[in-house]
């Protein structure tokens, strides 16, 4: 398609380098143009204004209220929600400096039915609560959802495989998230031009009138609609939308209400705010050179900023809390990398995003994310590695390895661990499926090991009294290509149906009008996979049958590798799995044309995953939590943490290109005796770590009986976060069984 | 597929008298052994039954398994990338002098390879293979230095001549390369102000020495004394108190450049 050109000329602002982006939308361009790298040390830093600490105590204190009120503060039962379809809202107007709220309240939560109205219901009759009479009207008999859209579609295969947890938390009964607007657009075009490069887009859009074609022309002009009420939203703020930010106030203002257009329209799992922080620096930086500005603004408006993220919330019912725990939105914000030419993104303001951590104390959002490269300049590498164990609130992600194989130096992190292209690239959620109940598939015939329902044909019963491994995998492959065939039908429903009923038309506003589309498939249960392999190839697993012929529980004689120990005889079994796994999705048509990759990514869901499925060949027993993402079992990696590292980086991030995800779990004191050794260490393992090629790290530096002292007086630790898989929780909104097995998890202590 | 850190454990090994080392365990990520990130390998055996040690488990010369040192450099090689400027590798133990003799080829092998070796010792053997060892091959030396007084020494490490220890430490002293000073703080045993004060004077001339390193007395190791059936004679020792390491730190710190308690 011919590339929009811009018409307004009075972008071309003073201080300023102009570009391409004068010519196109093409905010890297101004980025590349205009940056100022930052190679020096924290010591800039300061502390919050007096404004943001009167907000944060009201933000403190009404969170506080929402916790003790079963989770959910408020919620607005009349209004269904969208850009522009509440009253302007504020914490305490006059010592904002960035404004807007999602409704009309703060953390007042609002309805979003079109992903799936019962959801809605579910999650208000929870609170005891029910929708506005002219809101149920419409949506029980006028009103057709998503979810309405794809049980309409679905067969009764995929109904069978998603009922007995061979495929879990599918994004079929609630928004899909995941995409990334360029939220930055508004800010540097203003939406004026937007939408006429929209226009331009639209009329290029032309016959013959196939499905794709009249699909992409309904889609823009729902687009441009979407940002016309942007300039409404705005205006009720007093904003004006339609123009570009003058000053860095206005960048992140406008920046922001993007983005809250996004969270006011969509409440897919994962809302990620994508890379803005070298952008805003820009701004933020002419403001100080022309000091028009000083540091205070400049920390003020980001913190404020990161304020108003921490403040995003929806309604969920509790359901989604056994997949996705502790109500997280996923602002994921990726933070430092470097550019193709070997010039660094850090600026002032990476800084700034991290030292919210301690302005306004440790949170689980935004889900900060730092591109990690050895090239990044040594003071943020330290600081980085300070802020990780001071507050457990950040993940890091390998910055050479996804630029170099993914192709641009400008994406944020879609939800926990994905490489998204910002304003080119859109990506579909696709949840996971289950690889251990997989596996299990072929030591029972084809049958669900609980319930003993055929899921797959093909496999032949086996009476052998020890499992034989070539019989065992070769069935296993057969039971992995049937479950991806119906994994891509479920997945191929899904999104058809989500863009038909439930289109993102504010986000897909802010990218290209031709994004390149990723299906994000998943697995979970990979450590089990590898290590039920090592057993029956190295060890002798005699399965115990029912009478049915199910697999009760598995007995070891002997004992086997175990992955999570460095130990290649074992590690090739997860890496494999991975690269099979892959190849059969690989191998299947995707809605519109999509291009899949795969994700060893659990989130919360090994919890749930575990509970389905039935004791495993490696000596799990029926129930049991899986490891985290691609993480070895808890207390397998017996080895030390680099030998539990060393295993996880030989999966090999070009057959999971959504994203490896690992946590890694120490004790202050075992990452050294000072505070200086324990930055530098960390610093070393990061480096260490990616360079095997490994894609992404959480870092928890925390104390078990910090979390056990939690667990009892939650009273004393409203803030104490702590990441799971991909992303952070406030650990006192887990439940009980949730902070148990995190408890559980493997902290790496060295004596 | 990343084969480069796959590596192949199908090898056929010959098995020859200095090409094996007896491993009780090995820490892929010690922080508390040497500077850095460091792979530790605990070997097996020691001629000591040092009251408080607090892995009585590798004291006995047999059990332990039997690694190839190429097999323990590729271990290296792979968490190279850990090491950062100041990681290496660390054998302790056990006592690693007694097998100084496979200890020189494996340490030869990790310096050809660019890595920062050490070797965490009581110092008690002074011979052709172990000073060959710490001349040419160690980057550094921790020796452990028990007691300041013969007495005391031999109550606490169940051997006779504390003296072995000290010329040991003349010894590297005289080859000019680095060393650190590790000591096990126990109230009244150890850390007494006149204890200290001997340590601090022996010492105080020593320009090979780096630092002192302090480790406060605990009892964690207990239930492994319990679990191999032998009695655990310091029963009574108690641990110290904040006070009593900040003294303790404030004495040596009149003789050391620096002095670290763990």
């Amino acid at each position: 398609m011919k590339v929009a050109e811009l018409k307004n000329t009075d972008l071309q602002v003073e201080g300023f380098q102009n570009g391409d982006w004068n010519k196109s939308i093409n905010v890297r361009d101004f980025v590349y143009k205009n940056i100022t790298p930052y190679h020096g040390t924290h010591d800039f830093l300061i502390g919050p204004s007096e404004r943001t600490q009167k907000l944060w105590d009201v933000c403190k204190a009404e969170t506080k209220i929402e916790r003790a009120n079963n989770g959910v503060h408020s919620v607005d039962t009349d209004i269904v929600s969208g850009i522009a379809n509440f009253e302007a809202g504020y914490i305490d107007k006059e010592n904002e400096t960035i404004v807007g709220l999602q409704t009309d309240g703060l953390l007042k939560r609002a309805m979003k039915p079109f992903g799936g109205y019962k959801v809605v219901q579910k999650a208000l009759e929870e609170q005891g609560l029910k929708p506005a009479n002219a809101v149920n009207e419409l949506f029980s008999k006028y009103v057709k959802t998503h979810n309405d859209g794809v049980f309409d579609a679905y067969n009764a295969e995929i109904r069978k495989f998603r009922s007995l947890g061979f495929l879990t938390g599918l994004p079929d009964n609630y928004a899909r998230g995941r995409i990334i607007g360029d939220y930055r657009r508004i800010a540097l075009y203003g939406i004026d031009s937007l939408i006429d490069a929209k226009k331009q887009d639209l009329a290029h859009i032309k016959g013959p009138m196939t499905d794709a074609v009249i699909r992409l022309r309904e889609e823009v002009s729902e687009q441009i609609k979407a940002l016309k009420d942007m300039i409404v939203m705005g205006k009720s703020y007093d904003l004006d939308l339609s123009r570009p930010a003058q000053n860095a106030q206005e960048a992140v203002q406008w920046t922001y209400m993007a983005y809250l257009a996004a969270v006011k329209e969509q409440d897919g799992a994962a809302m990620s705010l994508g890379n803005v922080s070298t952008f805003l620096d820009i701004y933020i930086q002419r403001d100080l050179d022309n000091e028009v500005i000083g540091e205070i603004e400049a920390q003020e408006y980001i913190d404020q900023f990161v304020m108003k993220l921490r403040m995003v919330r929806h309604l969920r019912m509790s359901a989604y809390d056994e997949i996705f725990a502790g109500d997280p939105t996923w602002v994921t914000e990726a933070i430092g990398g470097m550019f193709k030419d070997g010039r660094t993104k850090v600026t002032k303001t990476a800084f700034r995003f991290l030292h919210t951590l301690y302005n306004l104390g440790p949170s689980p959002e935004p889900n900060i994310t730092v591109l990690w490269s050895p090239s990044l300049p040594e003071n943020f590498r330290k600081y980085c590695a300070k802020v990780a164990i001071d507050t457990s609130s950040i993940q890091f992600e390998n910055d050479d390895l996804m630029r170099t194989l993914r192709g641009s130096d400008d994406y944020g992190i879609a939800c926990c661990v994905s490489y998204q292209e910002i304003g080119k690239q859109i990506q579909f959620f696709g949840a996971r499926t289950n690889l251990a109940k997989t596996l299990l598939l072929a030591v029972n015939a084809g049958r669900c090991e609980i319930t003993g329902k055929q899921m797959v044909k093909g496999i032949a019963q086996d009476n052998d009294e020890y499992l034989d491994f070539d019989k065992v995998m070769a069935n296993f492959k057969l039971a992995m290509t049937e479950v991806a065939r119906v994994y891509n039908d479920s997945m191929n429903i899904i999104h058809y149906m989500h863009d038909k009923y439930y289109y993102e038309k504010g986000q897909m506003a802010l990218i290209d009008t031709n994004p390149a589309i990723n299906i994000a498939y998943g697995i979970a249960g990979l450590s089990i996979v590898a290590d039920s392999l090592s057993a029956i190839k190295y060890a002798k697993v005699k399965p115990i049958r029912n009478e049915e012929g199910l697999t009760v529980s598995f007995e070891i004689e002997g004992d086997f590798p175990k992955y999570g120990n460095d130990d290649d005889r074992v590690d090739v079994f997860a890496h494999d799995a991975v690269e099979d796994f892959n190849n059969e999705l690989k191998k299947l048509a995707v809605y519109k044309n999509a291009e899949p990759t795969m994700s060893v990514l659990t989130i919360t869901s090994n919890v749930v995953y575990g509970k389905k499925t039935g004791a495993t060949p490696d000596g799990r027993a029926k129930g049991v939590p899986f490891a985290p993402g691609a993480n070895p079992m808890h207390g397998r990696d017996t080895n030390g943490a680099i030998a539990s590292l060393n295993s996880v980086a030989k999966i090999d991030y070009k057959d999971s290109q959504d994203g490896v995800s690992n946590t890694f779990s120490i004790v202050p004191k075992s990452l050294g005796s000072t505070n200086e050794e324990r930055i530098d260490n960390l610093v070393a393992t990061l480096t260490g770590y990616f360079a095997h090629g490994a894609q992404h790290l959480n870092v928890n530096v925390l104390d078990k009986d910090t979390l056990l002292d939690a667990m009892e007086h939650p009273e004393n630790h409203p803030q104490l976060t702590i990441r799971v898989s991909g992303y952070a929780v406030n650990f006192i909104r887990l439940t009980r069984e949730q902070q148990l097995e995190v408890i559980s998890r493997s902290f790496h202590e060295s004596m | 597929m990343n084969t480069s850190y796959f590596f192949n454990q199908n090898r056929t090994i010959i098995k020859t008298s200095d090409n094996i080392l007896n491993v009780h365990s090995i820490e892929s990520f010690g922080t508390h052994d040497g500077p850095g990130i460091r792979m530790v390998v605990f070997l097996q055996g020691c001629k000591l039954k040092c009251q408080y040690c607090h892995n009585p488990d590798t004291i006995d010369t047999q059990g332990g398994i039997e690694y190839n040192i190429e097999d323990l450099v590729q271990r290296a090689l792979r968490m190279k990338s850990y090491f950062g400027a100041n990681g290496g590798v660390t054998v302790s133990g056990g006592e690693p002098l007694l097998q100084s003799k496979s200890l020189i080829p494996f340490f030869k092998r990790l310096k050809e390879e660019g890595i920062h070796t050490n070797i965490d010792t009581n110092g008690r053997l002074l011979n052709h293979p172990t000073t060959e060892l710490i001349d040419h091959y160690a980057d550094l030396v921790m020796l452990d230095i028990k007691h300041m007084n013969e007495e005391g020494f031999q109550k606490l490490a169940g051997a006779k001549n504390k003296e072995t220890t000290f010329n040991f430490a003349k010894h590297r002293e005289a080859s000019g390369k680095k060393m650190w000073l590790r000591y096990v703080l126990i109230p009244g045993i150890t850390n007494t102000p006149e204890l200290l004060h001997q340590l601090g004077t022996y010492f105080k001339d020593y320009k090979t020495i780096e630092k002192i390193e302090l480790q406060p007395y605990h009892k964690l190791g207990i239930h492994k004394w319990e679990a191999l059936g032998w009695e655990y004679e310091l029963k009574d020792a108690r641990e110290n108190t904040q006070e009593e390491i900040d003294a303790a730190v404030e004495i040596l710190s009149l003789y050391f450049k620096e002095v670290k308690a763990n």
